[in-house]
């Protein structure tokens, strides 16, 4: 007869929820363009914020203080707040 | 049964002191006392009704420390008790004067085998509340709990100790600390961790209970956010938490300081180092391929803890030098790789060896590349090379700095066709290989061999993630 065990984990379960559907167009959409604080992001980001531009499209800049930690909420809900799409940049 | 009213002798036979008072045993057995024998239900003789207990359910429940003990009992509550044979106790208790005529007047009981050690854990599991708040899991009959437990993904990759009960209340007992006190939020995932659930990681892991401080005091150093737990985990970069542990805790729990320091065979070393690694596994919710992203990892990130040795008086143990003193206990802990190998066993004087390791520490990660930090293991070997030319932990750490120092030319981004390196402008520069306060020396390891140990760090800003020492308190 085996001994019961106790759980190890957190005992949480995580919520699965559904992915937004992609938008067909970024047309009049508010674009984030986020830059995760490694060391070339901003390079990649600007050529994109240059190839949206282009195309008449409104961009928003974003980043992490520093990509050694977690984004802090409050720029995450920012983000959340004034985008309709996003992009992460994670160059090197 | 138990009398409402009357008499409990709890006895064993394998008590030198129950055999000697047998004959008071038969004379006060009756209808009003029960007696109770823990190992043997044919004990005393010649008395009907003995109450087995060797399972210890009634020892316990009575909390029953040593044998013979006598209770009187008035309408279900206990309200007196003597232990051992003290005759005018046992005369005074029963009310019969004539008790034991004949007997030596005193004598000494034993240890009720319900406190024999082990048992204490086990008979609560059995008989009362664990008190523990994790979830229960059943496993079947002819399930091994080494194999269920990695079925569950709670492993490292090697066999974990099974968390049952027993072990778990076994853990908890080698802290003050109450099971459900909150220490903090462990990454990547952010649930709140209590001290239960770090006795869990620490049973798994393999530690005995005496490790507990030491663990909590690992586990909260961690979370220290200077030390970015989270960025060590989520890196696609090589390294773990690394464990470094000063004063006298390491002697008390038997850490290795000396040979093969920073490897196999020490059981508090690499258990405790494990109990964090699980904790953010298990716990935390950080495991490989998911947010650990490290492309090759090292094996570091099983387990990675050692003690400094601070047996020479001349050397100043890398806590004193962070403010704590000597008698105190401290842990470190530090973000880095496997260990790489700084071989020299050409140098004589203080001023070749600094030289020469300058040049070896200068390849670390890359020699072009900005290191903040980097744990220097310096063997004993080489510090009595700079021992015996009068040098400590400051004039050596200063040469250390000084000769890792390099021109801007050679590790400009272009130079020798190759793209790496610093901003081209800067060629005229002398470099730092470090941040300034950015090399953590400890002296560890086997007395033979001219080598020492570099752990090279894993950031490259030391205003944002650096080392971490706290002070142990058990």
């Amino acid at each position: 007869m085996n001994e019961a065990l106790r759980d190890p984990t957190a005992e949480t379960s995580s919520v699965k929820r559904a992915r937004k559907t992609p938008p067909k167009s970024l047309e009049g959409l508010s674009v984030g363009l986020f830059s995760i604080g490694k060391t070339r992001s901003p390079e990649f980001l600007d050529q994109v914020e240059k190839r949206l531009a282009e195309r008449g499209l409104k961009t928003k800049r974003f980043a992490k203080p520093t990509n050694a930690k977690t984004c802090p909420p409050e720029i995450m809900e920012q983000v959340v707040r004034e985008c309709d799409v996003v992009l992460v940049g994670l160059s090197d | 049964m138990l009398p409402e009213t009357g008499f409990v002798i709890f006895a064993k036979r394998d008590c030198p002191t129950c055999e000697l008072i047998e004959p008071v045993l038969q004379q006060l057995s009756g209808t009003d006392t029960c007696l109770i024998s823990q190992d043997d239900p044919a004990f005393p003789r010649n008395v009907s009704a003995v109450l087995d207990d060797r399972e210890l359910e009634q020892s316990w429940r009575h909390n029953i420390e040593f044998v013979p003990t006598l209770i009187r009992m008035e309408k279900g509550r206990e309200v007196d008790r003597t232990y051992g044979w003290d005759v005018r106790e046992w005369r005074r208790i029963t009310g019969q004067p004539d008790l034991g005529k004949g007997l030596p007047e005193f004598q000494p009981g034993c240890g009720s085998l319900s406190v024999a050690p082990g048992a204490a854990e086990h008979l609560q599991v059995r008989y009362g509340e664990s008190g523990l708040k994790s979830r229960k899991i059943e496993l079947g009959d002819w399930d091994d709990p080494i194999e269920a437990c990695f079925e569950r993904g709670w492993s490292d990759g090697l066999p974990v100790v099974p968390p049952t009960d027993v072990r778990i209340l076994r853990m908890l007992s080698g802290t003050k600390r109450k099971p459900d006190e909150i220490i903090g939020r462990i990454p990547p995932f952010l649930p709140e961790c209590t001290v239960e659930k770090v006795a869990i990681s620490a049973v798994m892991a393999g530690c005995k209970p005496e490790y507990m401080p030491l663990v909590l005091a690992v586990v909260e150093t961690a979370l220290v956010p200077y030390f970015s737990l989270h960025g060590i985990l989520a890196t696609t970069s090589f390294g773990g938490p690394i464990v470094i542990v000063n004063g006298p805790i390491a002697k008390k729990l038997g850490m290795n300081w000396g040979f093969n320091a920073l490897g196999q065979g020490n059981r508090a070393n690499n258990t405790i180092g494990r109990a964090l690694q699980l904790l953010v596994r298990n716990f935390g919710g950080g495991r490989p391929g998911e947010v650990d992203r490290a492309a090759l990892g090292s094996p570091g990130k099983i387990t990675f803890c050692f003690a400094e040795d601070e047996t020479d008086p001349t050397w100043e143990p890398y806590h004193v030098s962070q403010g704590f003193k000597r008698e105190q206990s401290a842990v470190t802990l530090f973000q880095g790789h496997g260990v790489e190998t700084f071989h020299d066993d050409k140098s004589r004087t203080p001023e070749q060896l600094a030289r020469s390791f300058g040049m070896g520490l200068n390849t670390i990660g890359h020699p072009r590349a900005q290191k903040a930090h980097a744990v220097i293991v310096l063997s004993p070997e080489h510090y009595a090379i700079f021992r015996d030319g009068g040098w400590g932990r400051k004039q050596i750490t200063e040469a250390l700095n000084r000769y890792s120092v390099r021109p801007g030319k050679d590790i400009i981004a272009g130079a020798d066709g190759i793209p790496l390196g610093i901003d081209p402008g800067r060629a005229n520069e002398m470099v730092p290989k470090f941040a300034p306060d950015g090399l953590l020396i400890v002296r560890a390891g086997g007395p033979a061999g001219l080598f020492s140990g570099i752990l090279p760090g894993w950031g490259s800003k030391p205003a944002e993630v650096g080392p971490v020492t706290r002070e142990v308190r058990e």
